[in-house]
């Protein structure tokens, strides 16, 4: 019998709520399309996007409460438009401190200022602080409201066996035990992924030993919302001390642990509260008055399995990798996962997928993550050095950064951002991608665009392929209508969003009709004349773009974007 | 390559880094590191900077 912890995690600031576990009953269904095993934001957030597409899940969450702690806090841009997709990044926008600047500090110094781009087309901010608790609230919310998830409380999977065309999971209760067949099974269940020790699945890459002690407090601060990163400061010799603001006065304060010390002398009360007023009196707060909610340990891992599909079991977020967080790439990566997966894992469930499309998830995300764990890598090193070398390099550079502009971009560890799968399997072939002179090139994401005050692109987006048409005539071109039609009867959606330029105010046989104000679309997106298009996949990354496209050409792009790989049919 | 320096300045340099050496005591090594992290950006080479790590790591 699985028994998860039935009292409320204690906090300061988030009202835990225990949900009421789902125990079997002679009548239960036990077959799924899809059963997502993990209930955090990695498996809510999938299960969100396969029902935007009509495809139902069971979700299974070991536990009956959210997440304990603030865990994953800062959310990247690219996470709120994945967020906006699902319904909840209104409510993420409305609680969390969105943020651009982060500040490095040696020797009371400031000696590094990164500022995150800003652009007026996006909608939201580089960077929003919440902590993930609130996330996964609205994310339960968003689940339970919609009637193609079924989310199962306190259920814990202890077993798995594979077929050729599903698997059969073991399910353990707070009732009784009972089996769950699932077509597709998706391993959503964290940096200790059970589903990964069943099938004896080792990850892949380095683990690094400088630990952190992660501690969330609550107290009154008067800094504005922004990045703090202290080198070597006279409490904590030689180590890294990082903070940020959460919503409610609650603080996050990172540290670097001496290296022979163990966990549980880390996480001492009395340890904590000495380093905690060191690192605020260093702040130039005197007898400081705070509480602590949340206190935990943490070292930095660079690991991913090499495969994220194994038959019928998909990986994905921290089950399928481990990233460190410097560089906010834990939870932001396993987003564009659910990004990547969720379309083409329903687009293959309802029979409309080449052989290649669910294949690409593997191959798309498998590649993002050894980019990420490369570049993590470096900010790793510089942030906790791996060995006497680095420790070295590390440390010259933070002396010579007091006096010399020129190694001062060695603190800039480059945050999270949207992948660009420019090799993707999935990327047109014969397309005029190279002759474009600007605007998103295939594999990048779309560019957002702003419409009017509070009117975005990306409001618009629907989940479909993405054609957008560049155009000055009064109807779309007959073969590229025809096309669209034959893929819809066939039960693909496509939305077609029609840019009018030169004075041309409504576009006949598209979804949507945007005029090209000043030139805004065409610019952003490099079009000089009308008859260009843009093919976007439905997690809105550029798949296909043409100076002239017709319906033959649309053909040859949606052939290789829904993974048929070359082969000519439909 | 430039030409080869001058024994003149050679051994101007010799005596300068030896000094120096002996002026950061216990620090000497972080001063080595920072001085050659200074001499890379005034090289201005990558490929030559590795090759001049090669050289160095020979014969020791």
């Amino acid at each position: 019998m699985h028994q998860p912890q039935i009292v409320p995690h204690q906090s300061l600031y988030f009202p835990y709520q225990v949900y009421p576990a789902f125990v079997p009953s002679p009548s239960i269904v036990n077959r799924s399309p899809v059963a997502i095993v993990g209930a955090g934001p990695i498996g809510l957030m999938l299960a969100l996007e396969l029902a935007r597409y009509g495809i139902r899940s069971t979700v299974l969450g070991a536990q009956q409460q959210v997440c304990e702690g603030s865990r994953a806090i800062v959310f990247t841009r690219r996470s709120m438009e994945i967020f906006q997709q699902v319904g909840v990044s209104g409510v993420v926008s409305e609680q969390g401190l969105p943020w651009r600047f982060g500040n490095s500090y040696y020797r009371g110094q400031r000696v590094f200022r990164m500022e995150a781009p800003v652009d007026e087309h996006d909608r939201f901010a580089p960077m929003t602080n919440l902590q993930q608790q609130y996330l996964e609230q609205h994310l339960v919310e968003a689940a339970q409201a919609q009637p193609l998830i079924e989310l199962r409380w306190g259920n814990k999977v202890i077993d798995i066996e594979q077929g050729v065309d599903g698997a059969v999971l073991q399910v353990e209760t707070p009732g009784d035990a009972y089996t769950l067949q699932a077509d597709w099974v998706v391993a959503a269940d964290g940096a200790r992924s059970g589903l990964r020790s069943l099938l004896g699945l080792k990850l892949e890459g380095a683990s690094y030993e400088g630990r952190f002690v992660i501690a969330d407090i609550r107290i009154k601060l008067d800094l504005p919302t922004e990045r703090l990163a202290f080198f070597d400061p006279a409490w904590n010799p030689g180590n890294t001390v990082l903070m940020h603001r959460e919503p409610g006065d609650i603080w996050r304060i990172d540290y670097q642990l001496p290296v022979d010390e163990t966990p549980e002398q880390a996480l001492h009360p009395d340890s904590l509260r000495e380093r905690i007023d060191a690192q605020l009196a260093m702040l130039g707060v005197e007898n400081p008055v705070w509480e602590l909610d949340w206190s935990s340990v943490y070292s930095a891992r660079a690991l991913t399995l090499a495969e994220y599909i194994n038959h019928r079991v998909i990986f994905a977020g921290d089950a399928a990798h481990l990233l460190p967080i410097f560089g906010v790439r834990g939870a932001n990566t396993g987003f564009q996962d659910c990004h990547d997966l969720g379309w083409k894992l329903a687009l293959h469930i309802k029979g409309l997928a080449g052989a290649g499309l669910l294949a690409s998830y593997s191959d798309e995300r498998v590649k993002a993550a050894r980019e990420i764990i490369e570049e993590a890598g470096k900010s790793t090193r510089f942030m906790a050095p791996p060995s006497r070398g680095y420790r070295l390099l590390r440390d010259a550079v933070l002396s010579l950064s007091l006096t010399r502009e020129f190694v001062r971009p060695l603190y800039h560890w480059r945050t999270s951002r949207a992948h660009d799968y420019a090799d993707s399997q999935l990327n047109a072939v014969n397309d005029d991608n190279q002759l474009f002179t600007g605007g998103p090139r295939n594999g990048a994401p779309l560019l957002n665009v702003r419409l009017a005050e509070q009117h975005y692109l990306f409001d618009e987006l629907a989940p479909a392929y993405h054609l957008i048409c560049f155009t000055d005539a009064a109807a779309l071109d007959v073969e590229v209508v025809a096309q669209v039609q034959a893929r819809r009867r066939q039960g693909l959606p496509i939305q077609v969003i029609a840019i009018a330029m030169n004075g041309v105010l409504q576009v006949q046989h598209a979804d949507l009709t945007l005029t090209d104000c000043d030139n805004l679309f065409s610019t952003r997106y490099g079009v000089q004349h009308a008859g260009a298009a843009y093919l976007a996949r439905p997690d809105q990354h550029v798949c296909a773009r043409w100076l002239h496209l017709d319906g033959e050409r649309l053909r040859h792009g949606l052939n290789q974007a829904l993974g048929h790989n070359g082969s000519d049919r439909p | 390559m430039s030409q080869s320096m001058n024994v003149t300045d050679l051994e101007r340099a010799y005596d300068r880094l030896a000094e120096a050496i002996d002026r950061t005591g216990n620090d000497s090594e972080l001063f080595l590191v920072k001085l050659a992290l200074l001499a890379a950006e005034a090289l201005n080479d990558a490929e030559r900077f590795d090759a001049l790590i090669r050289c160095a790591g020979q014969d020791l």
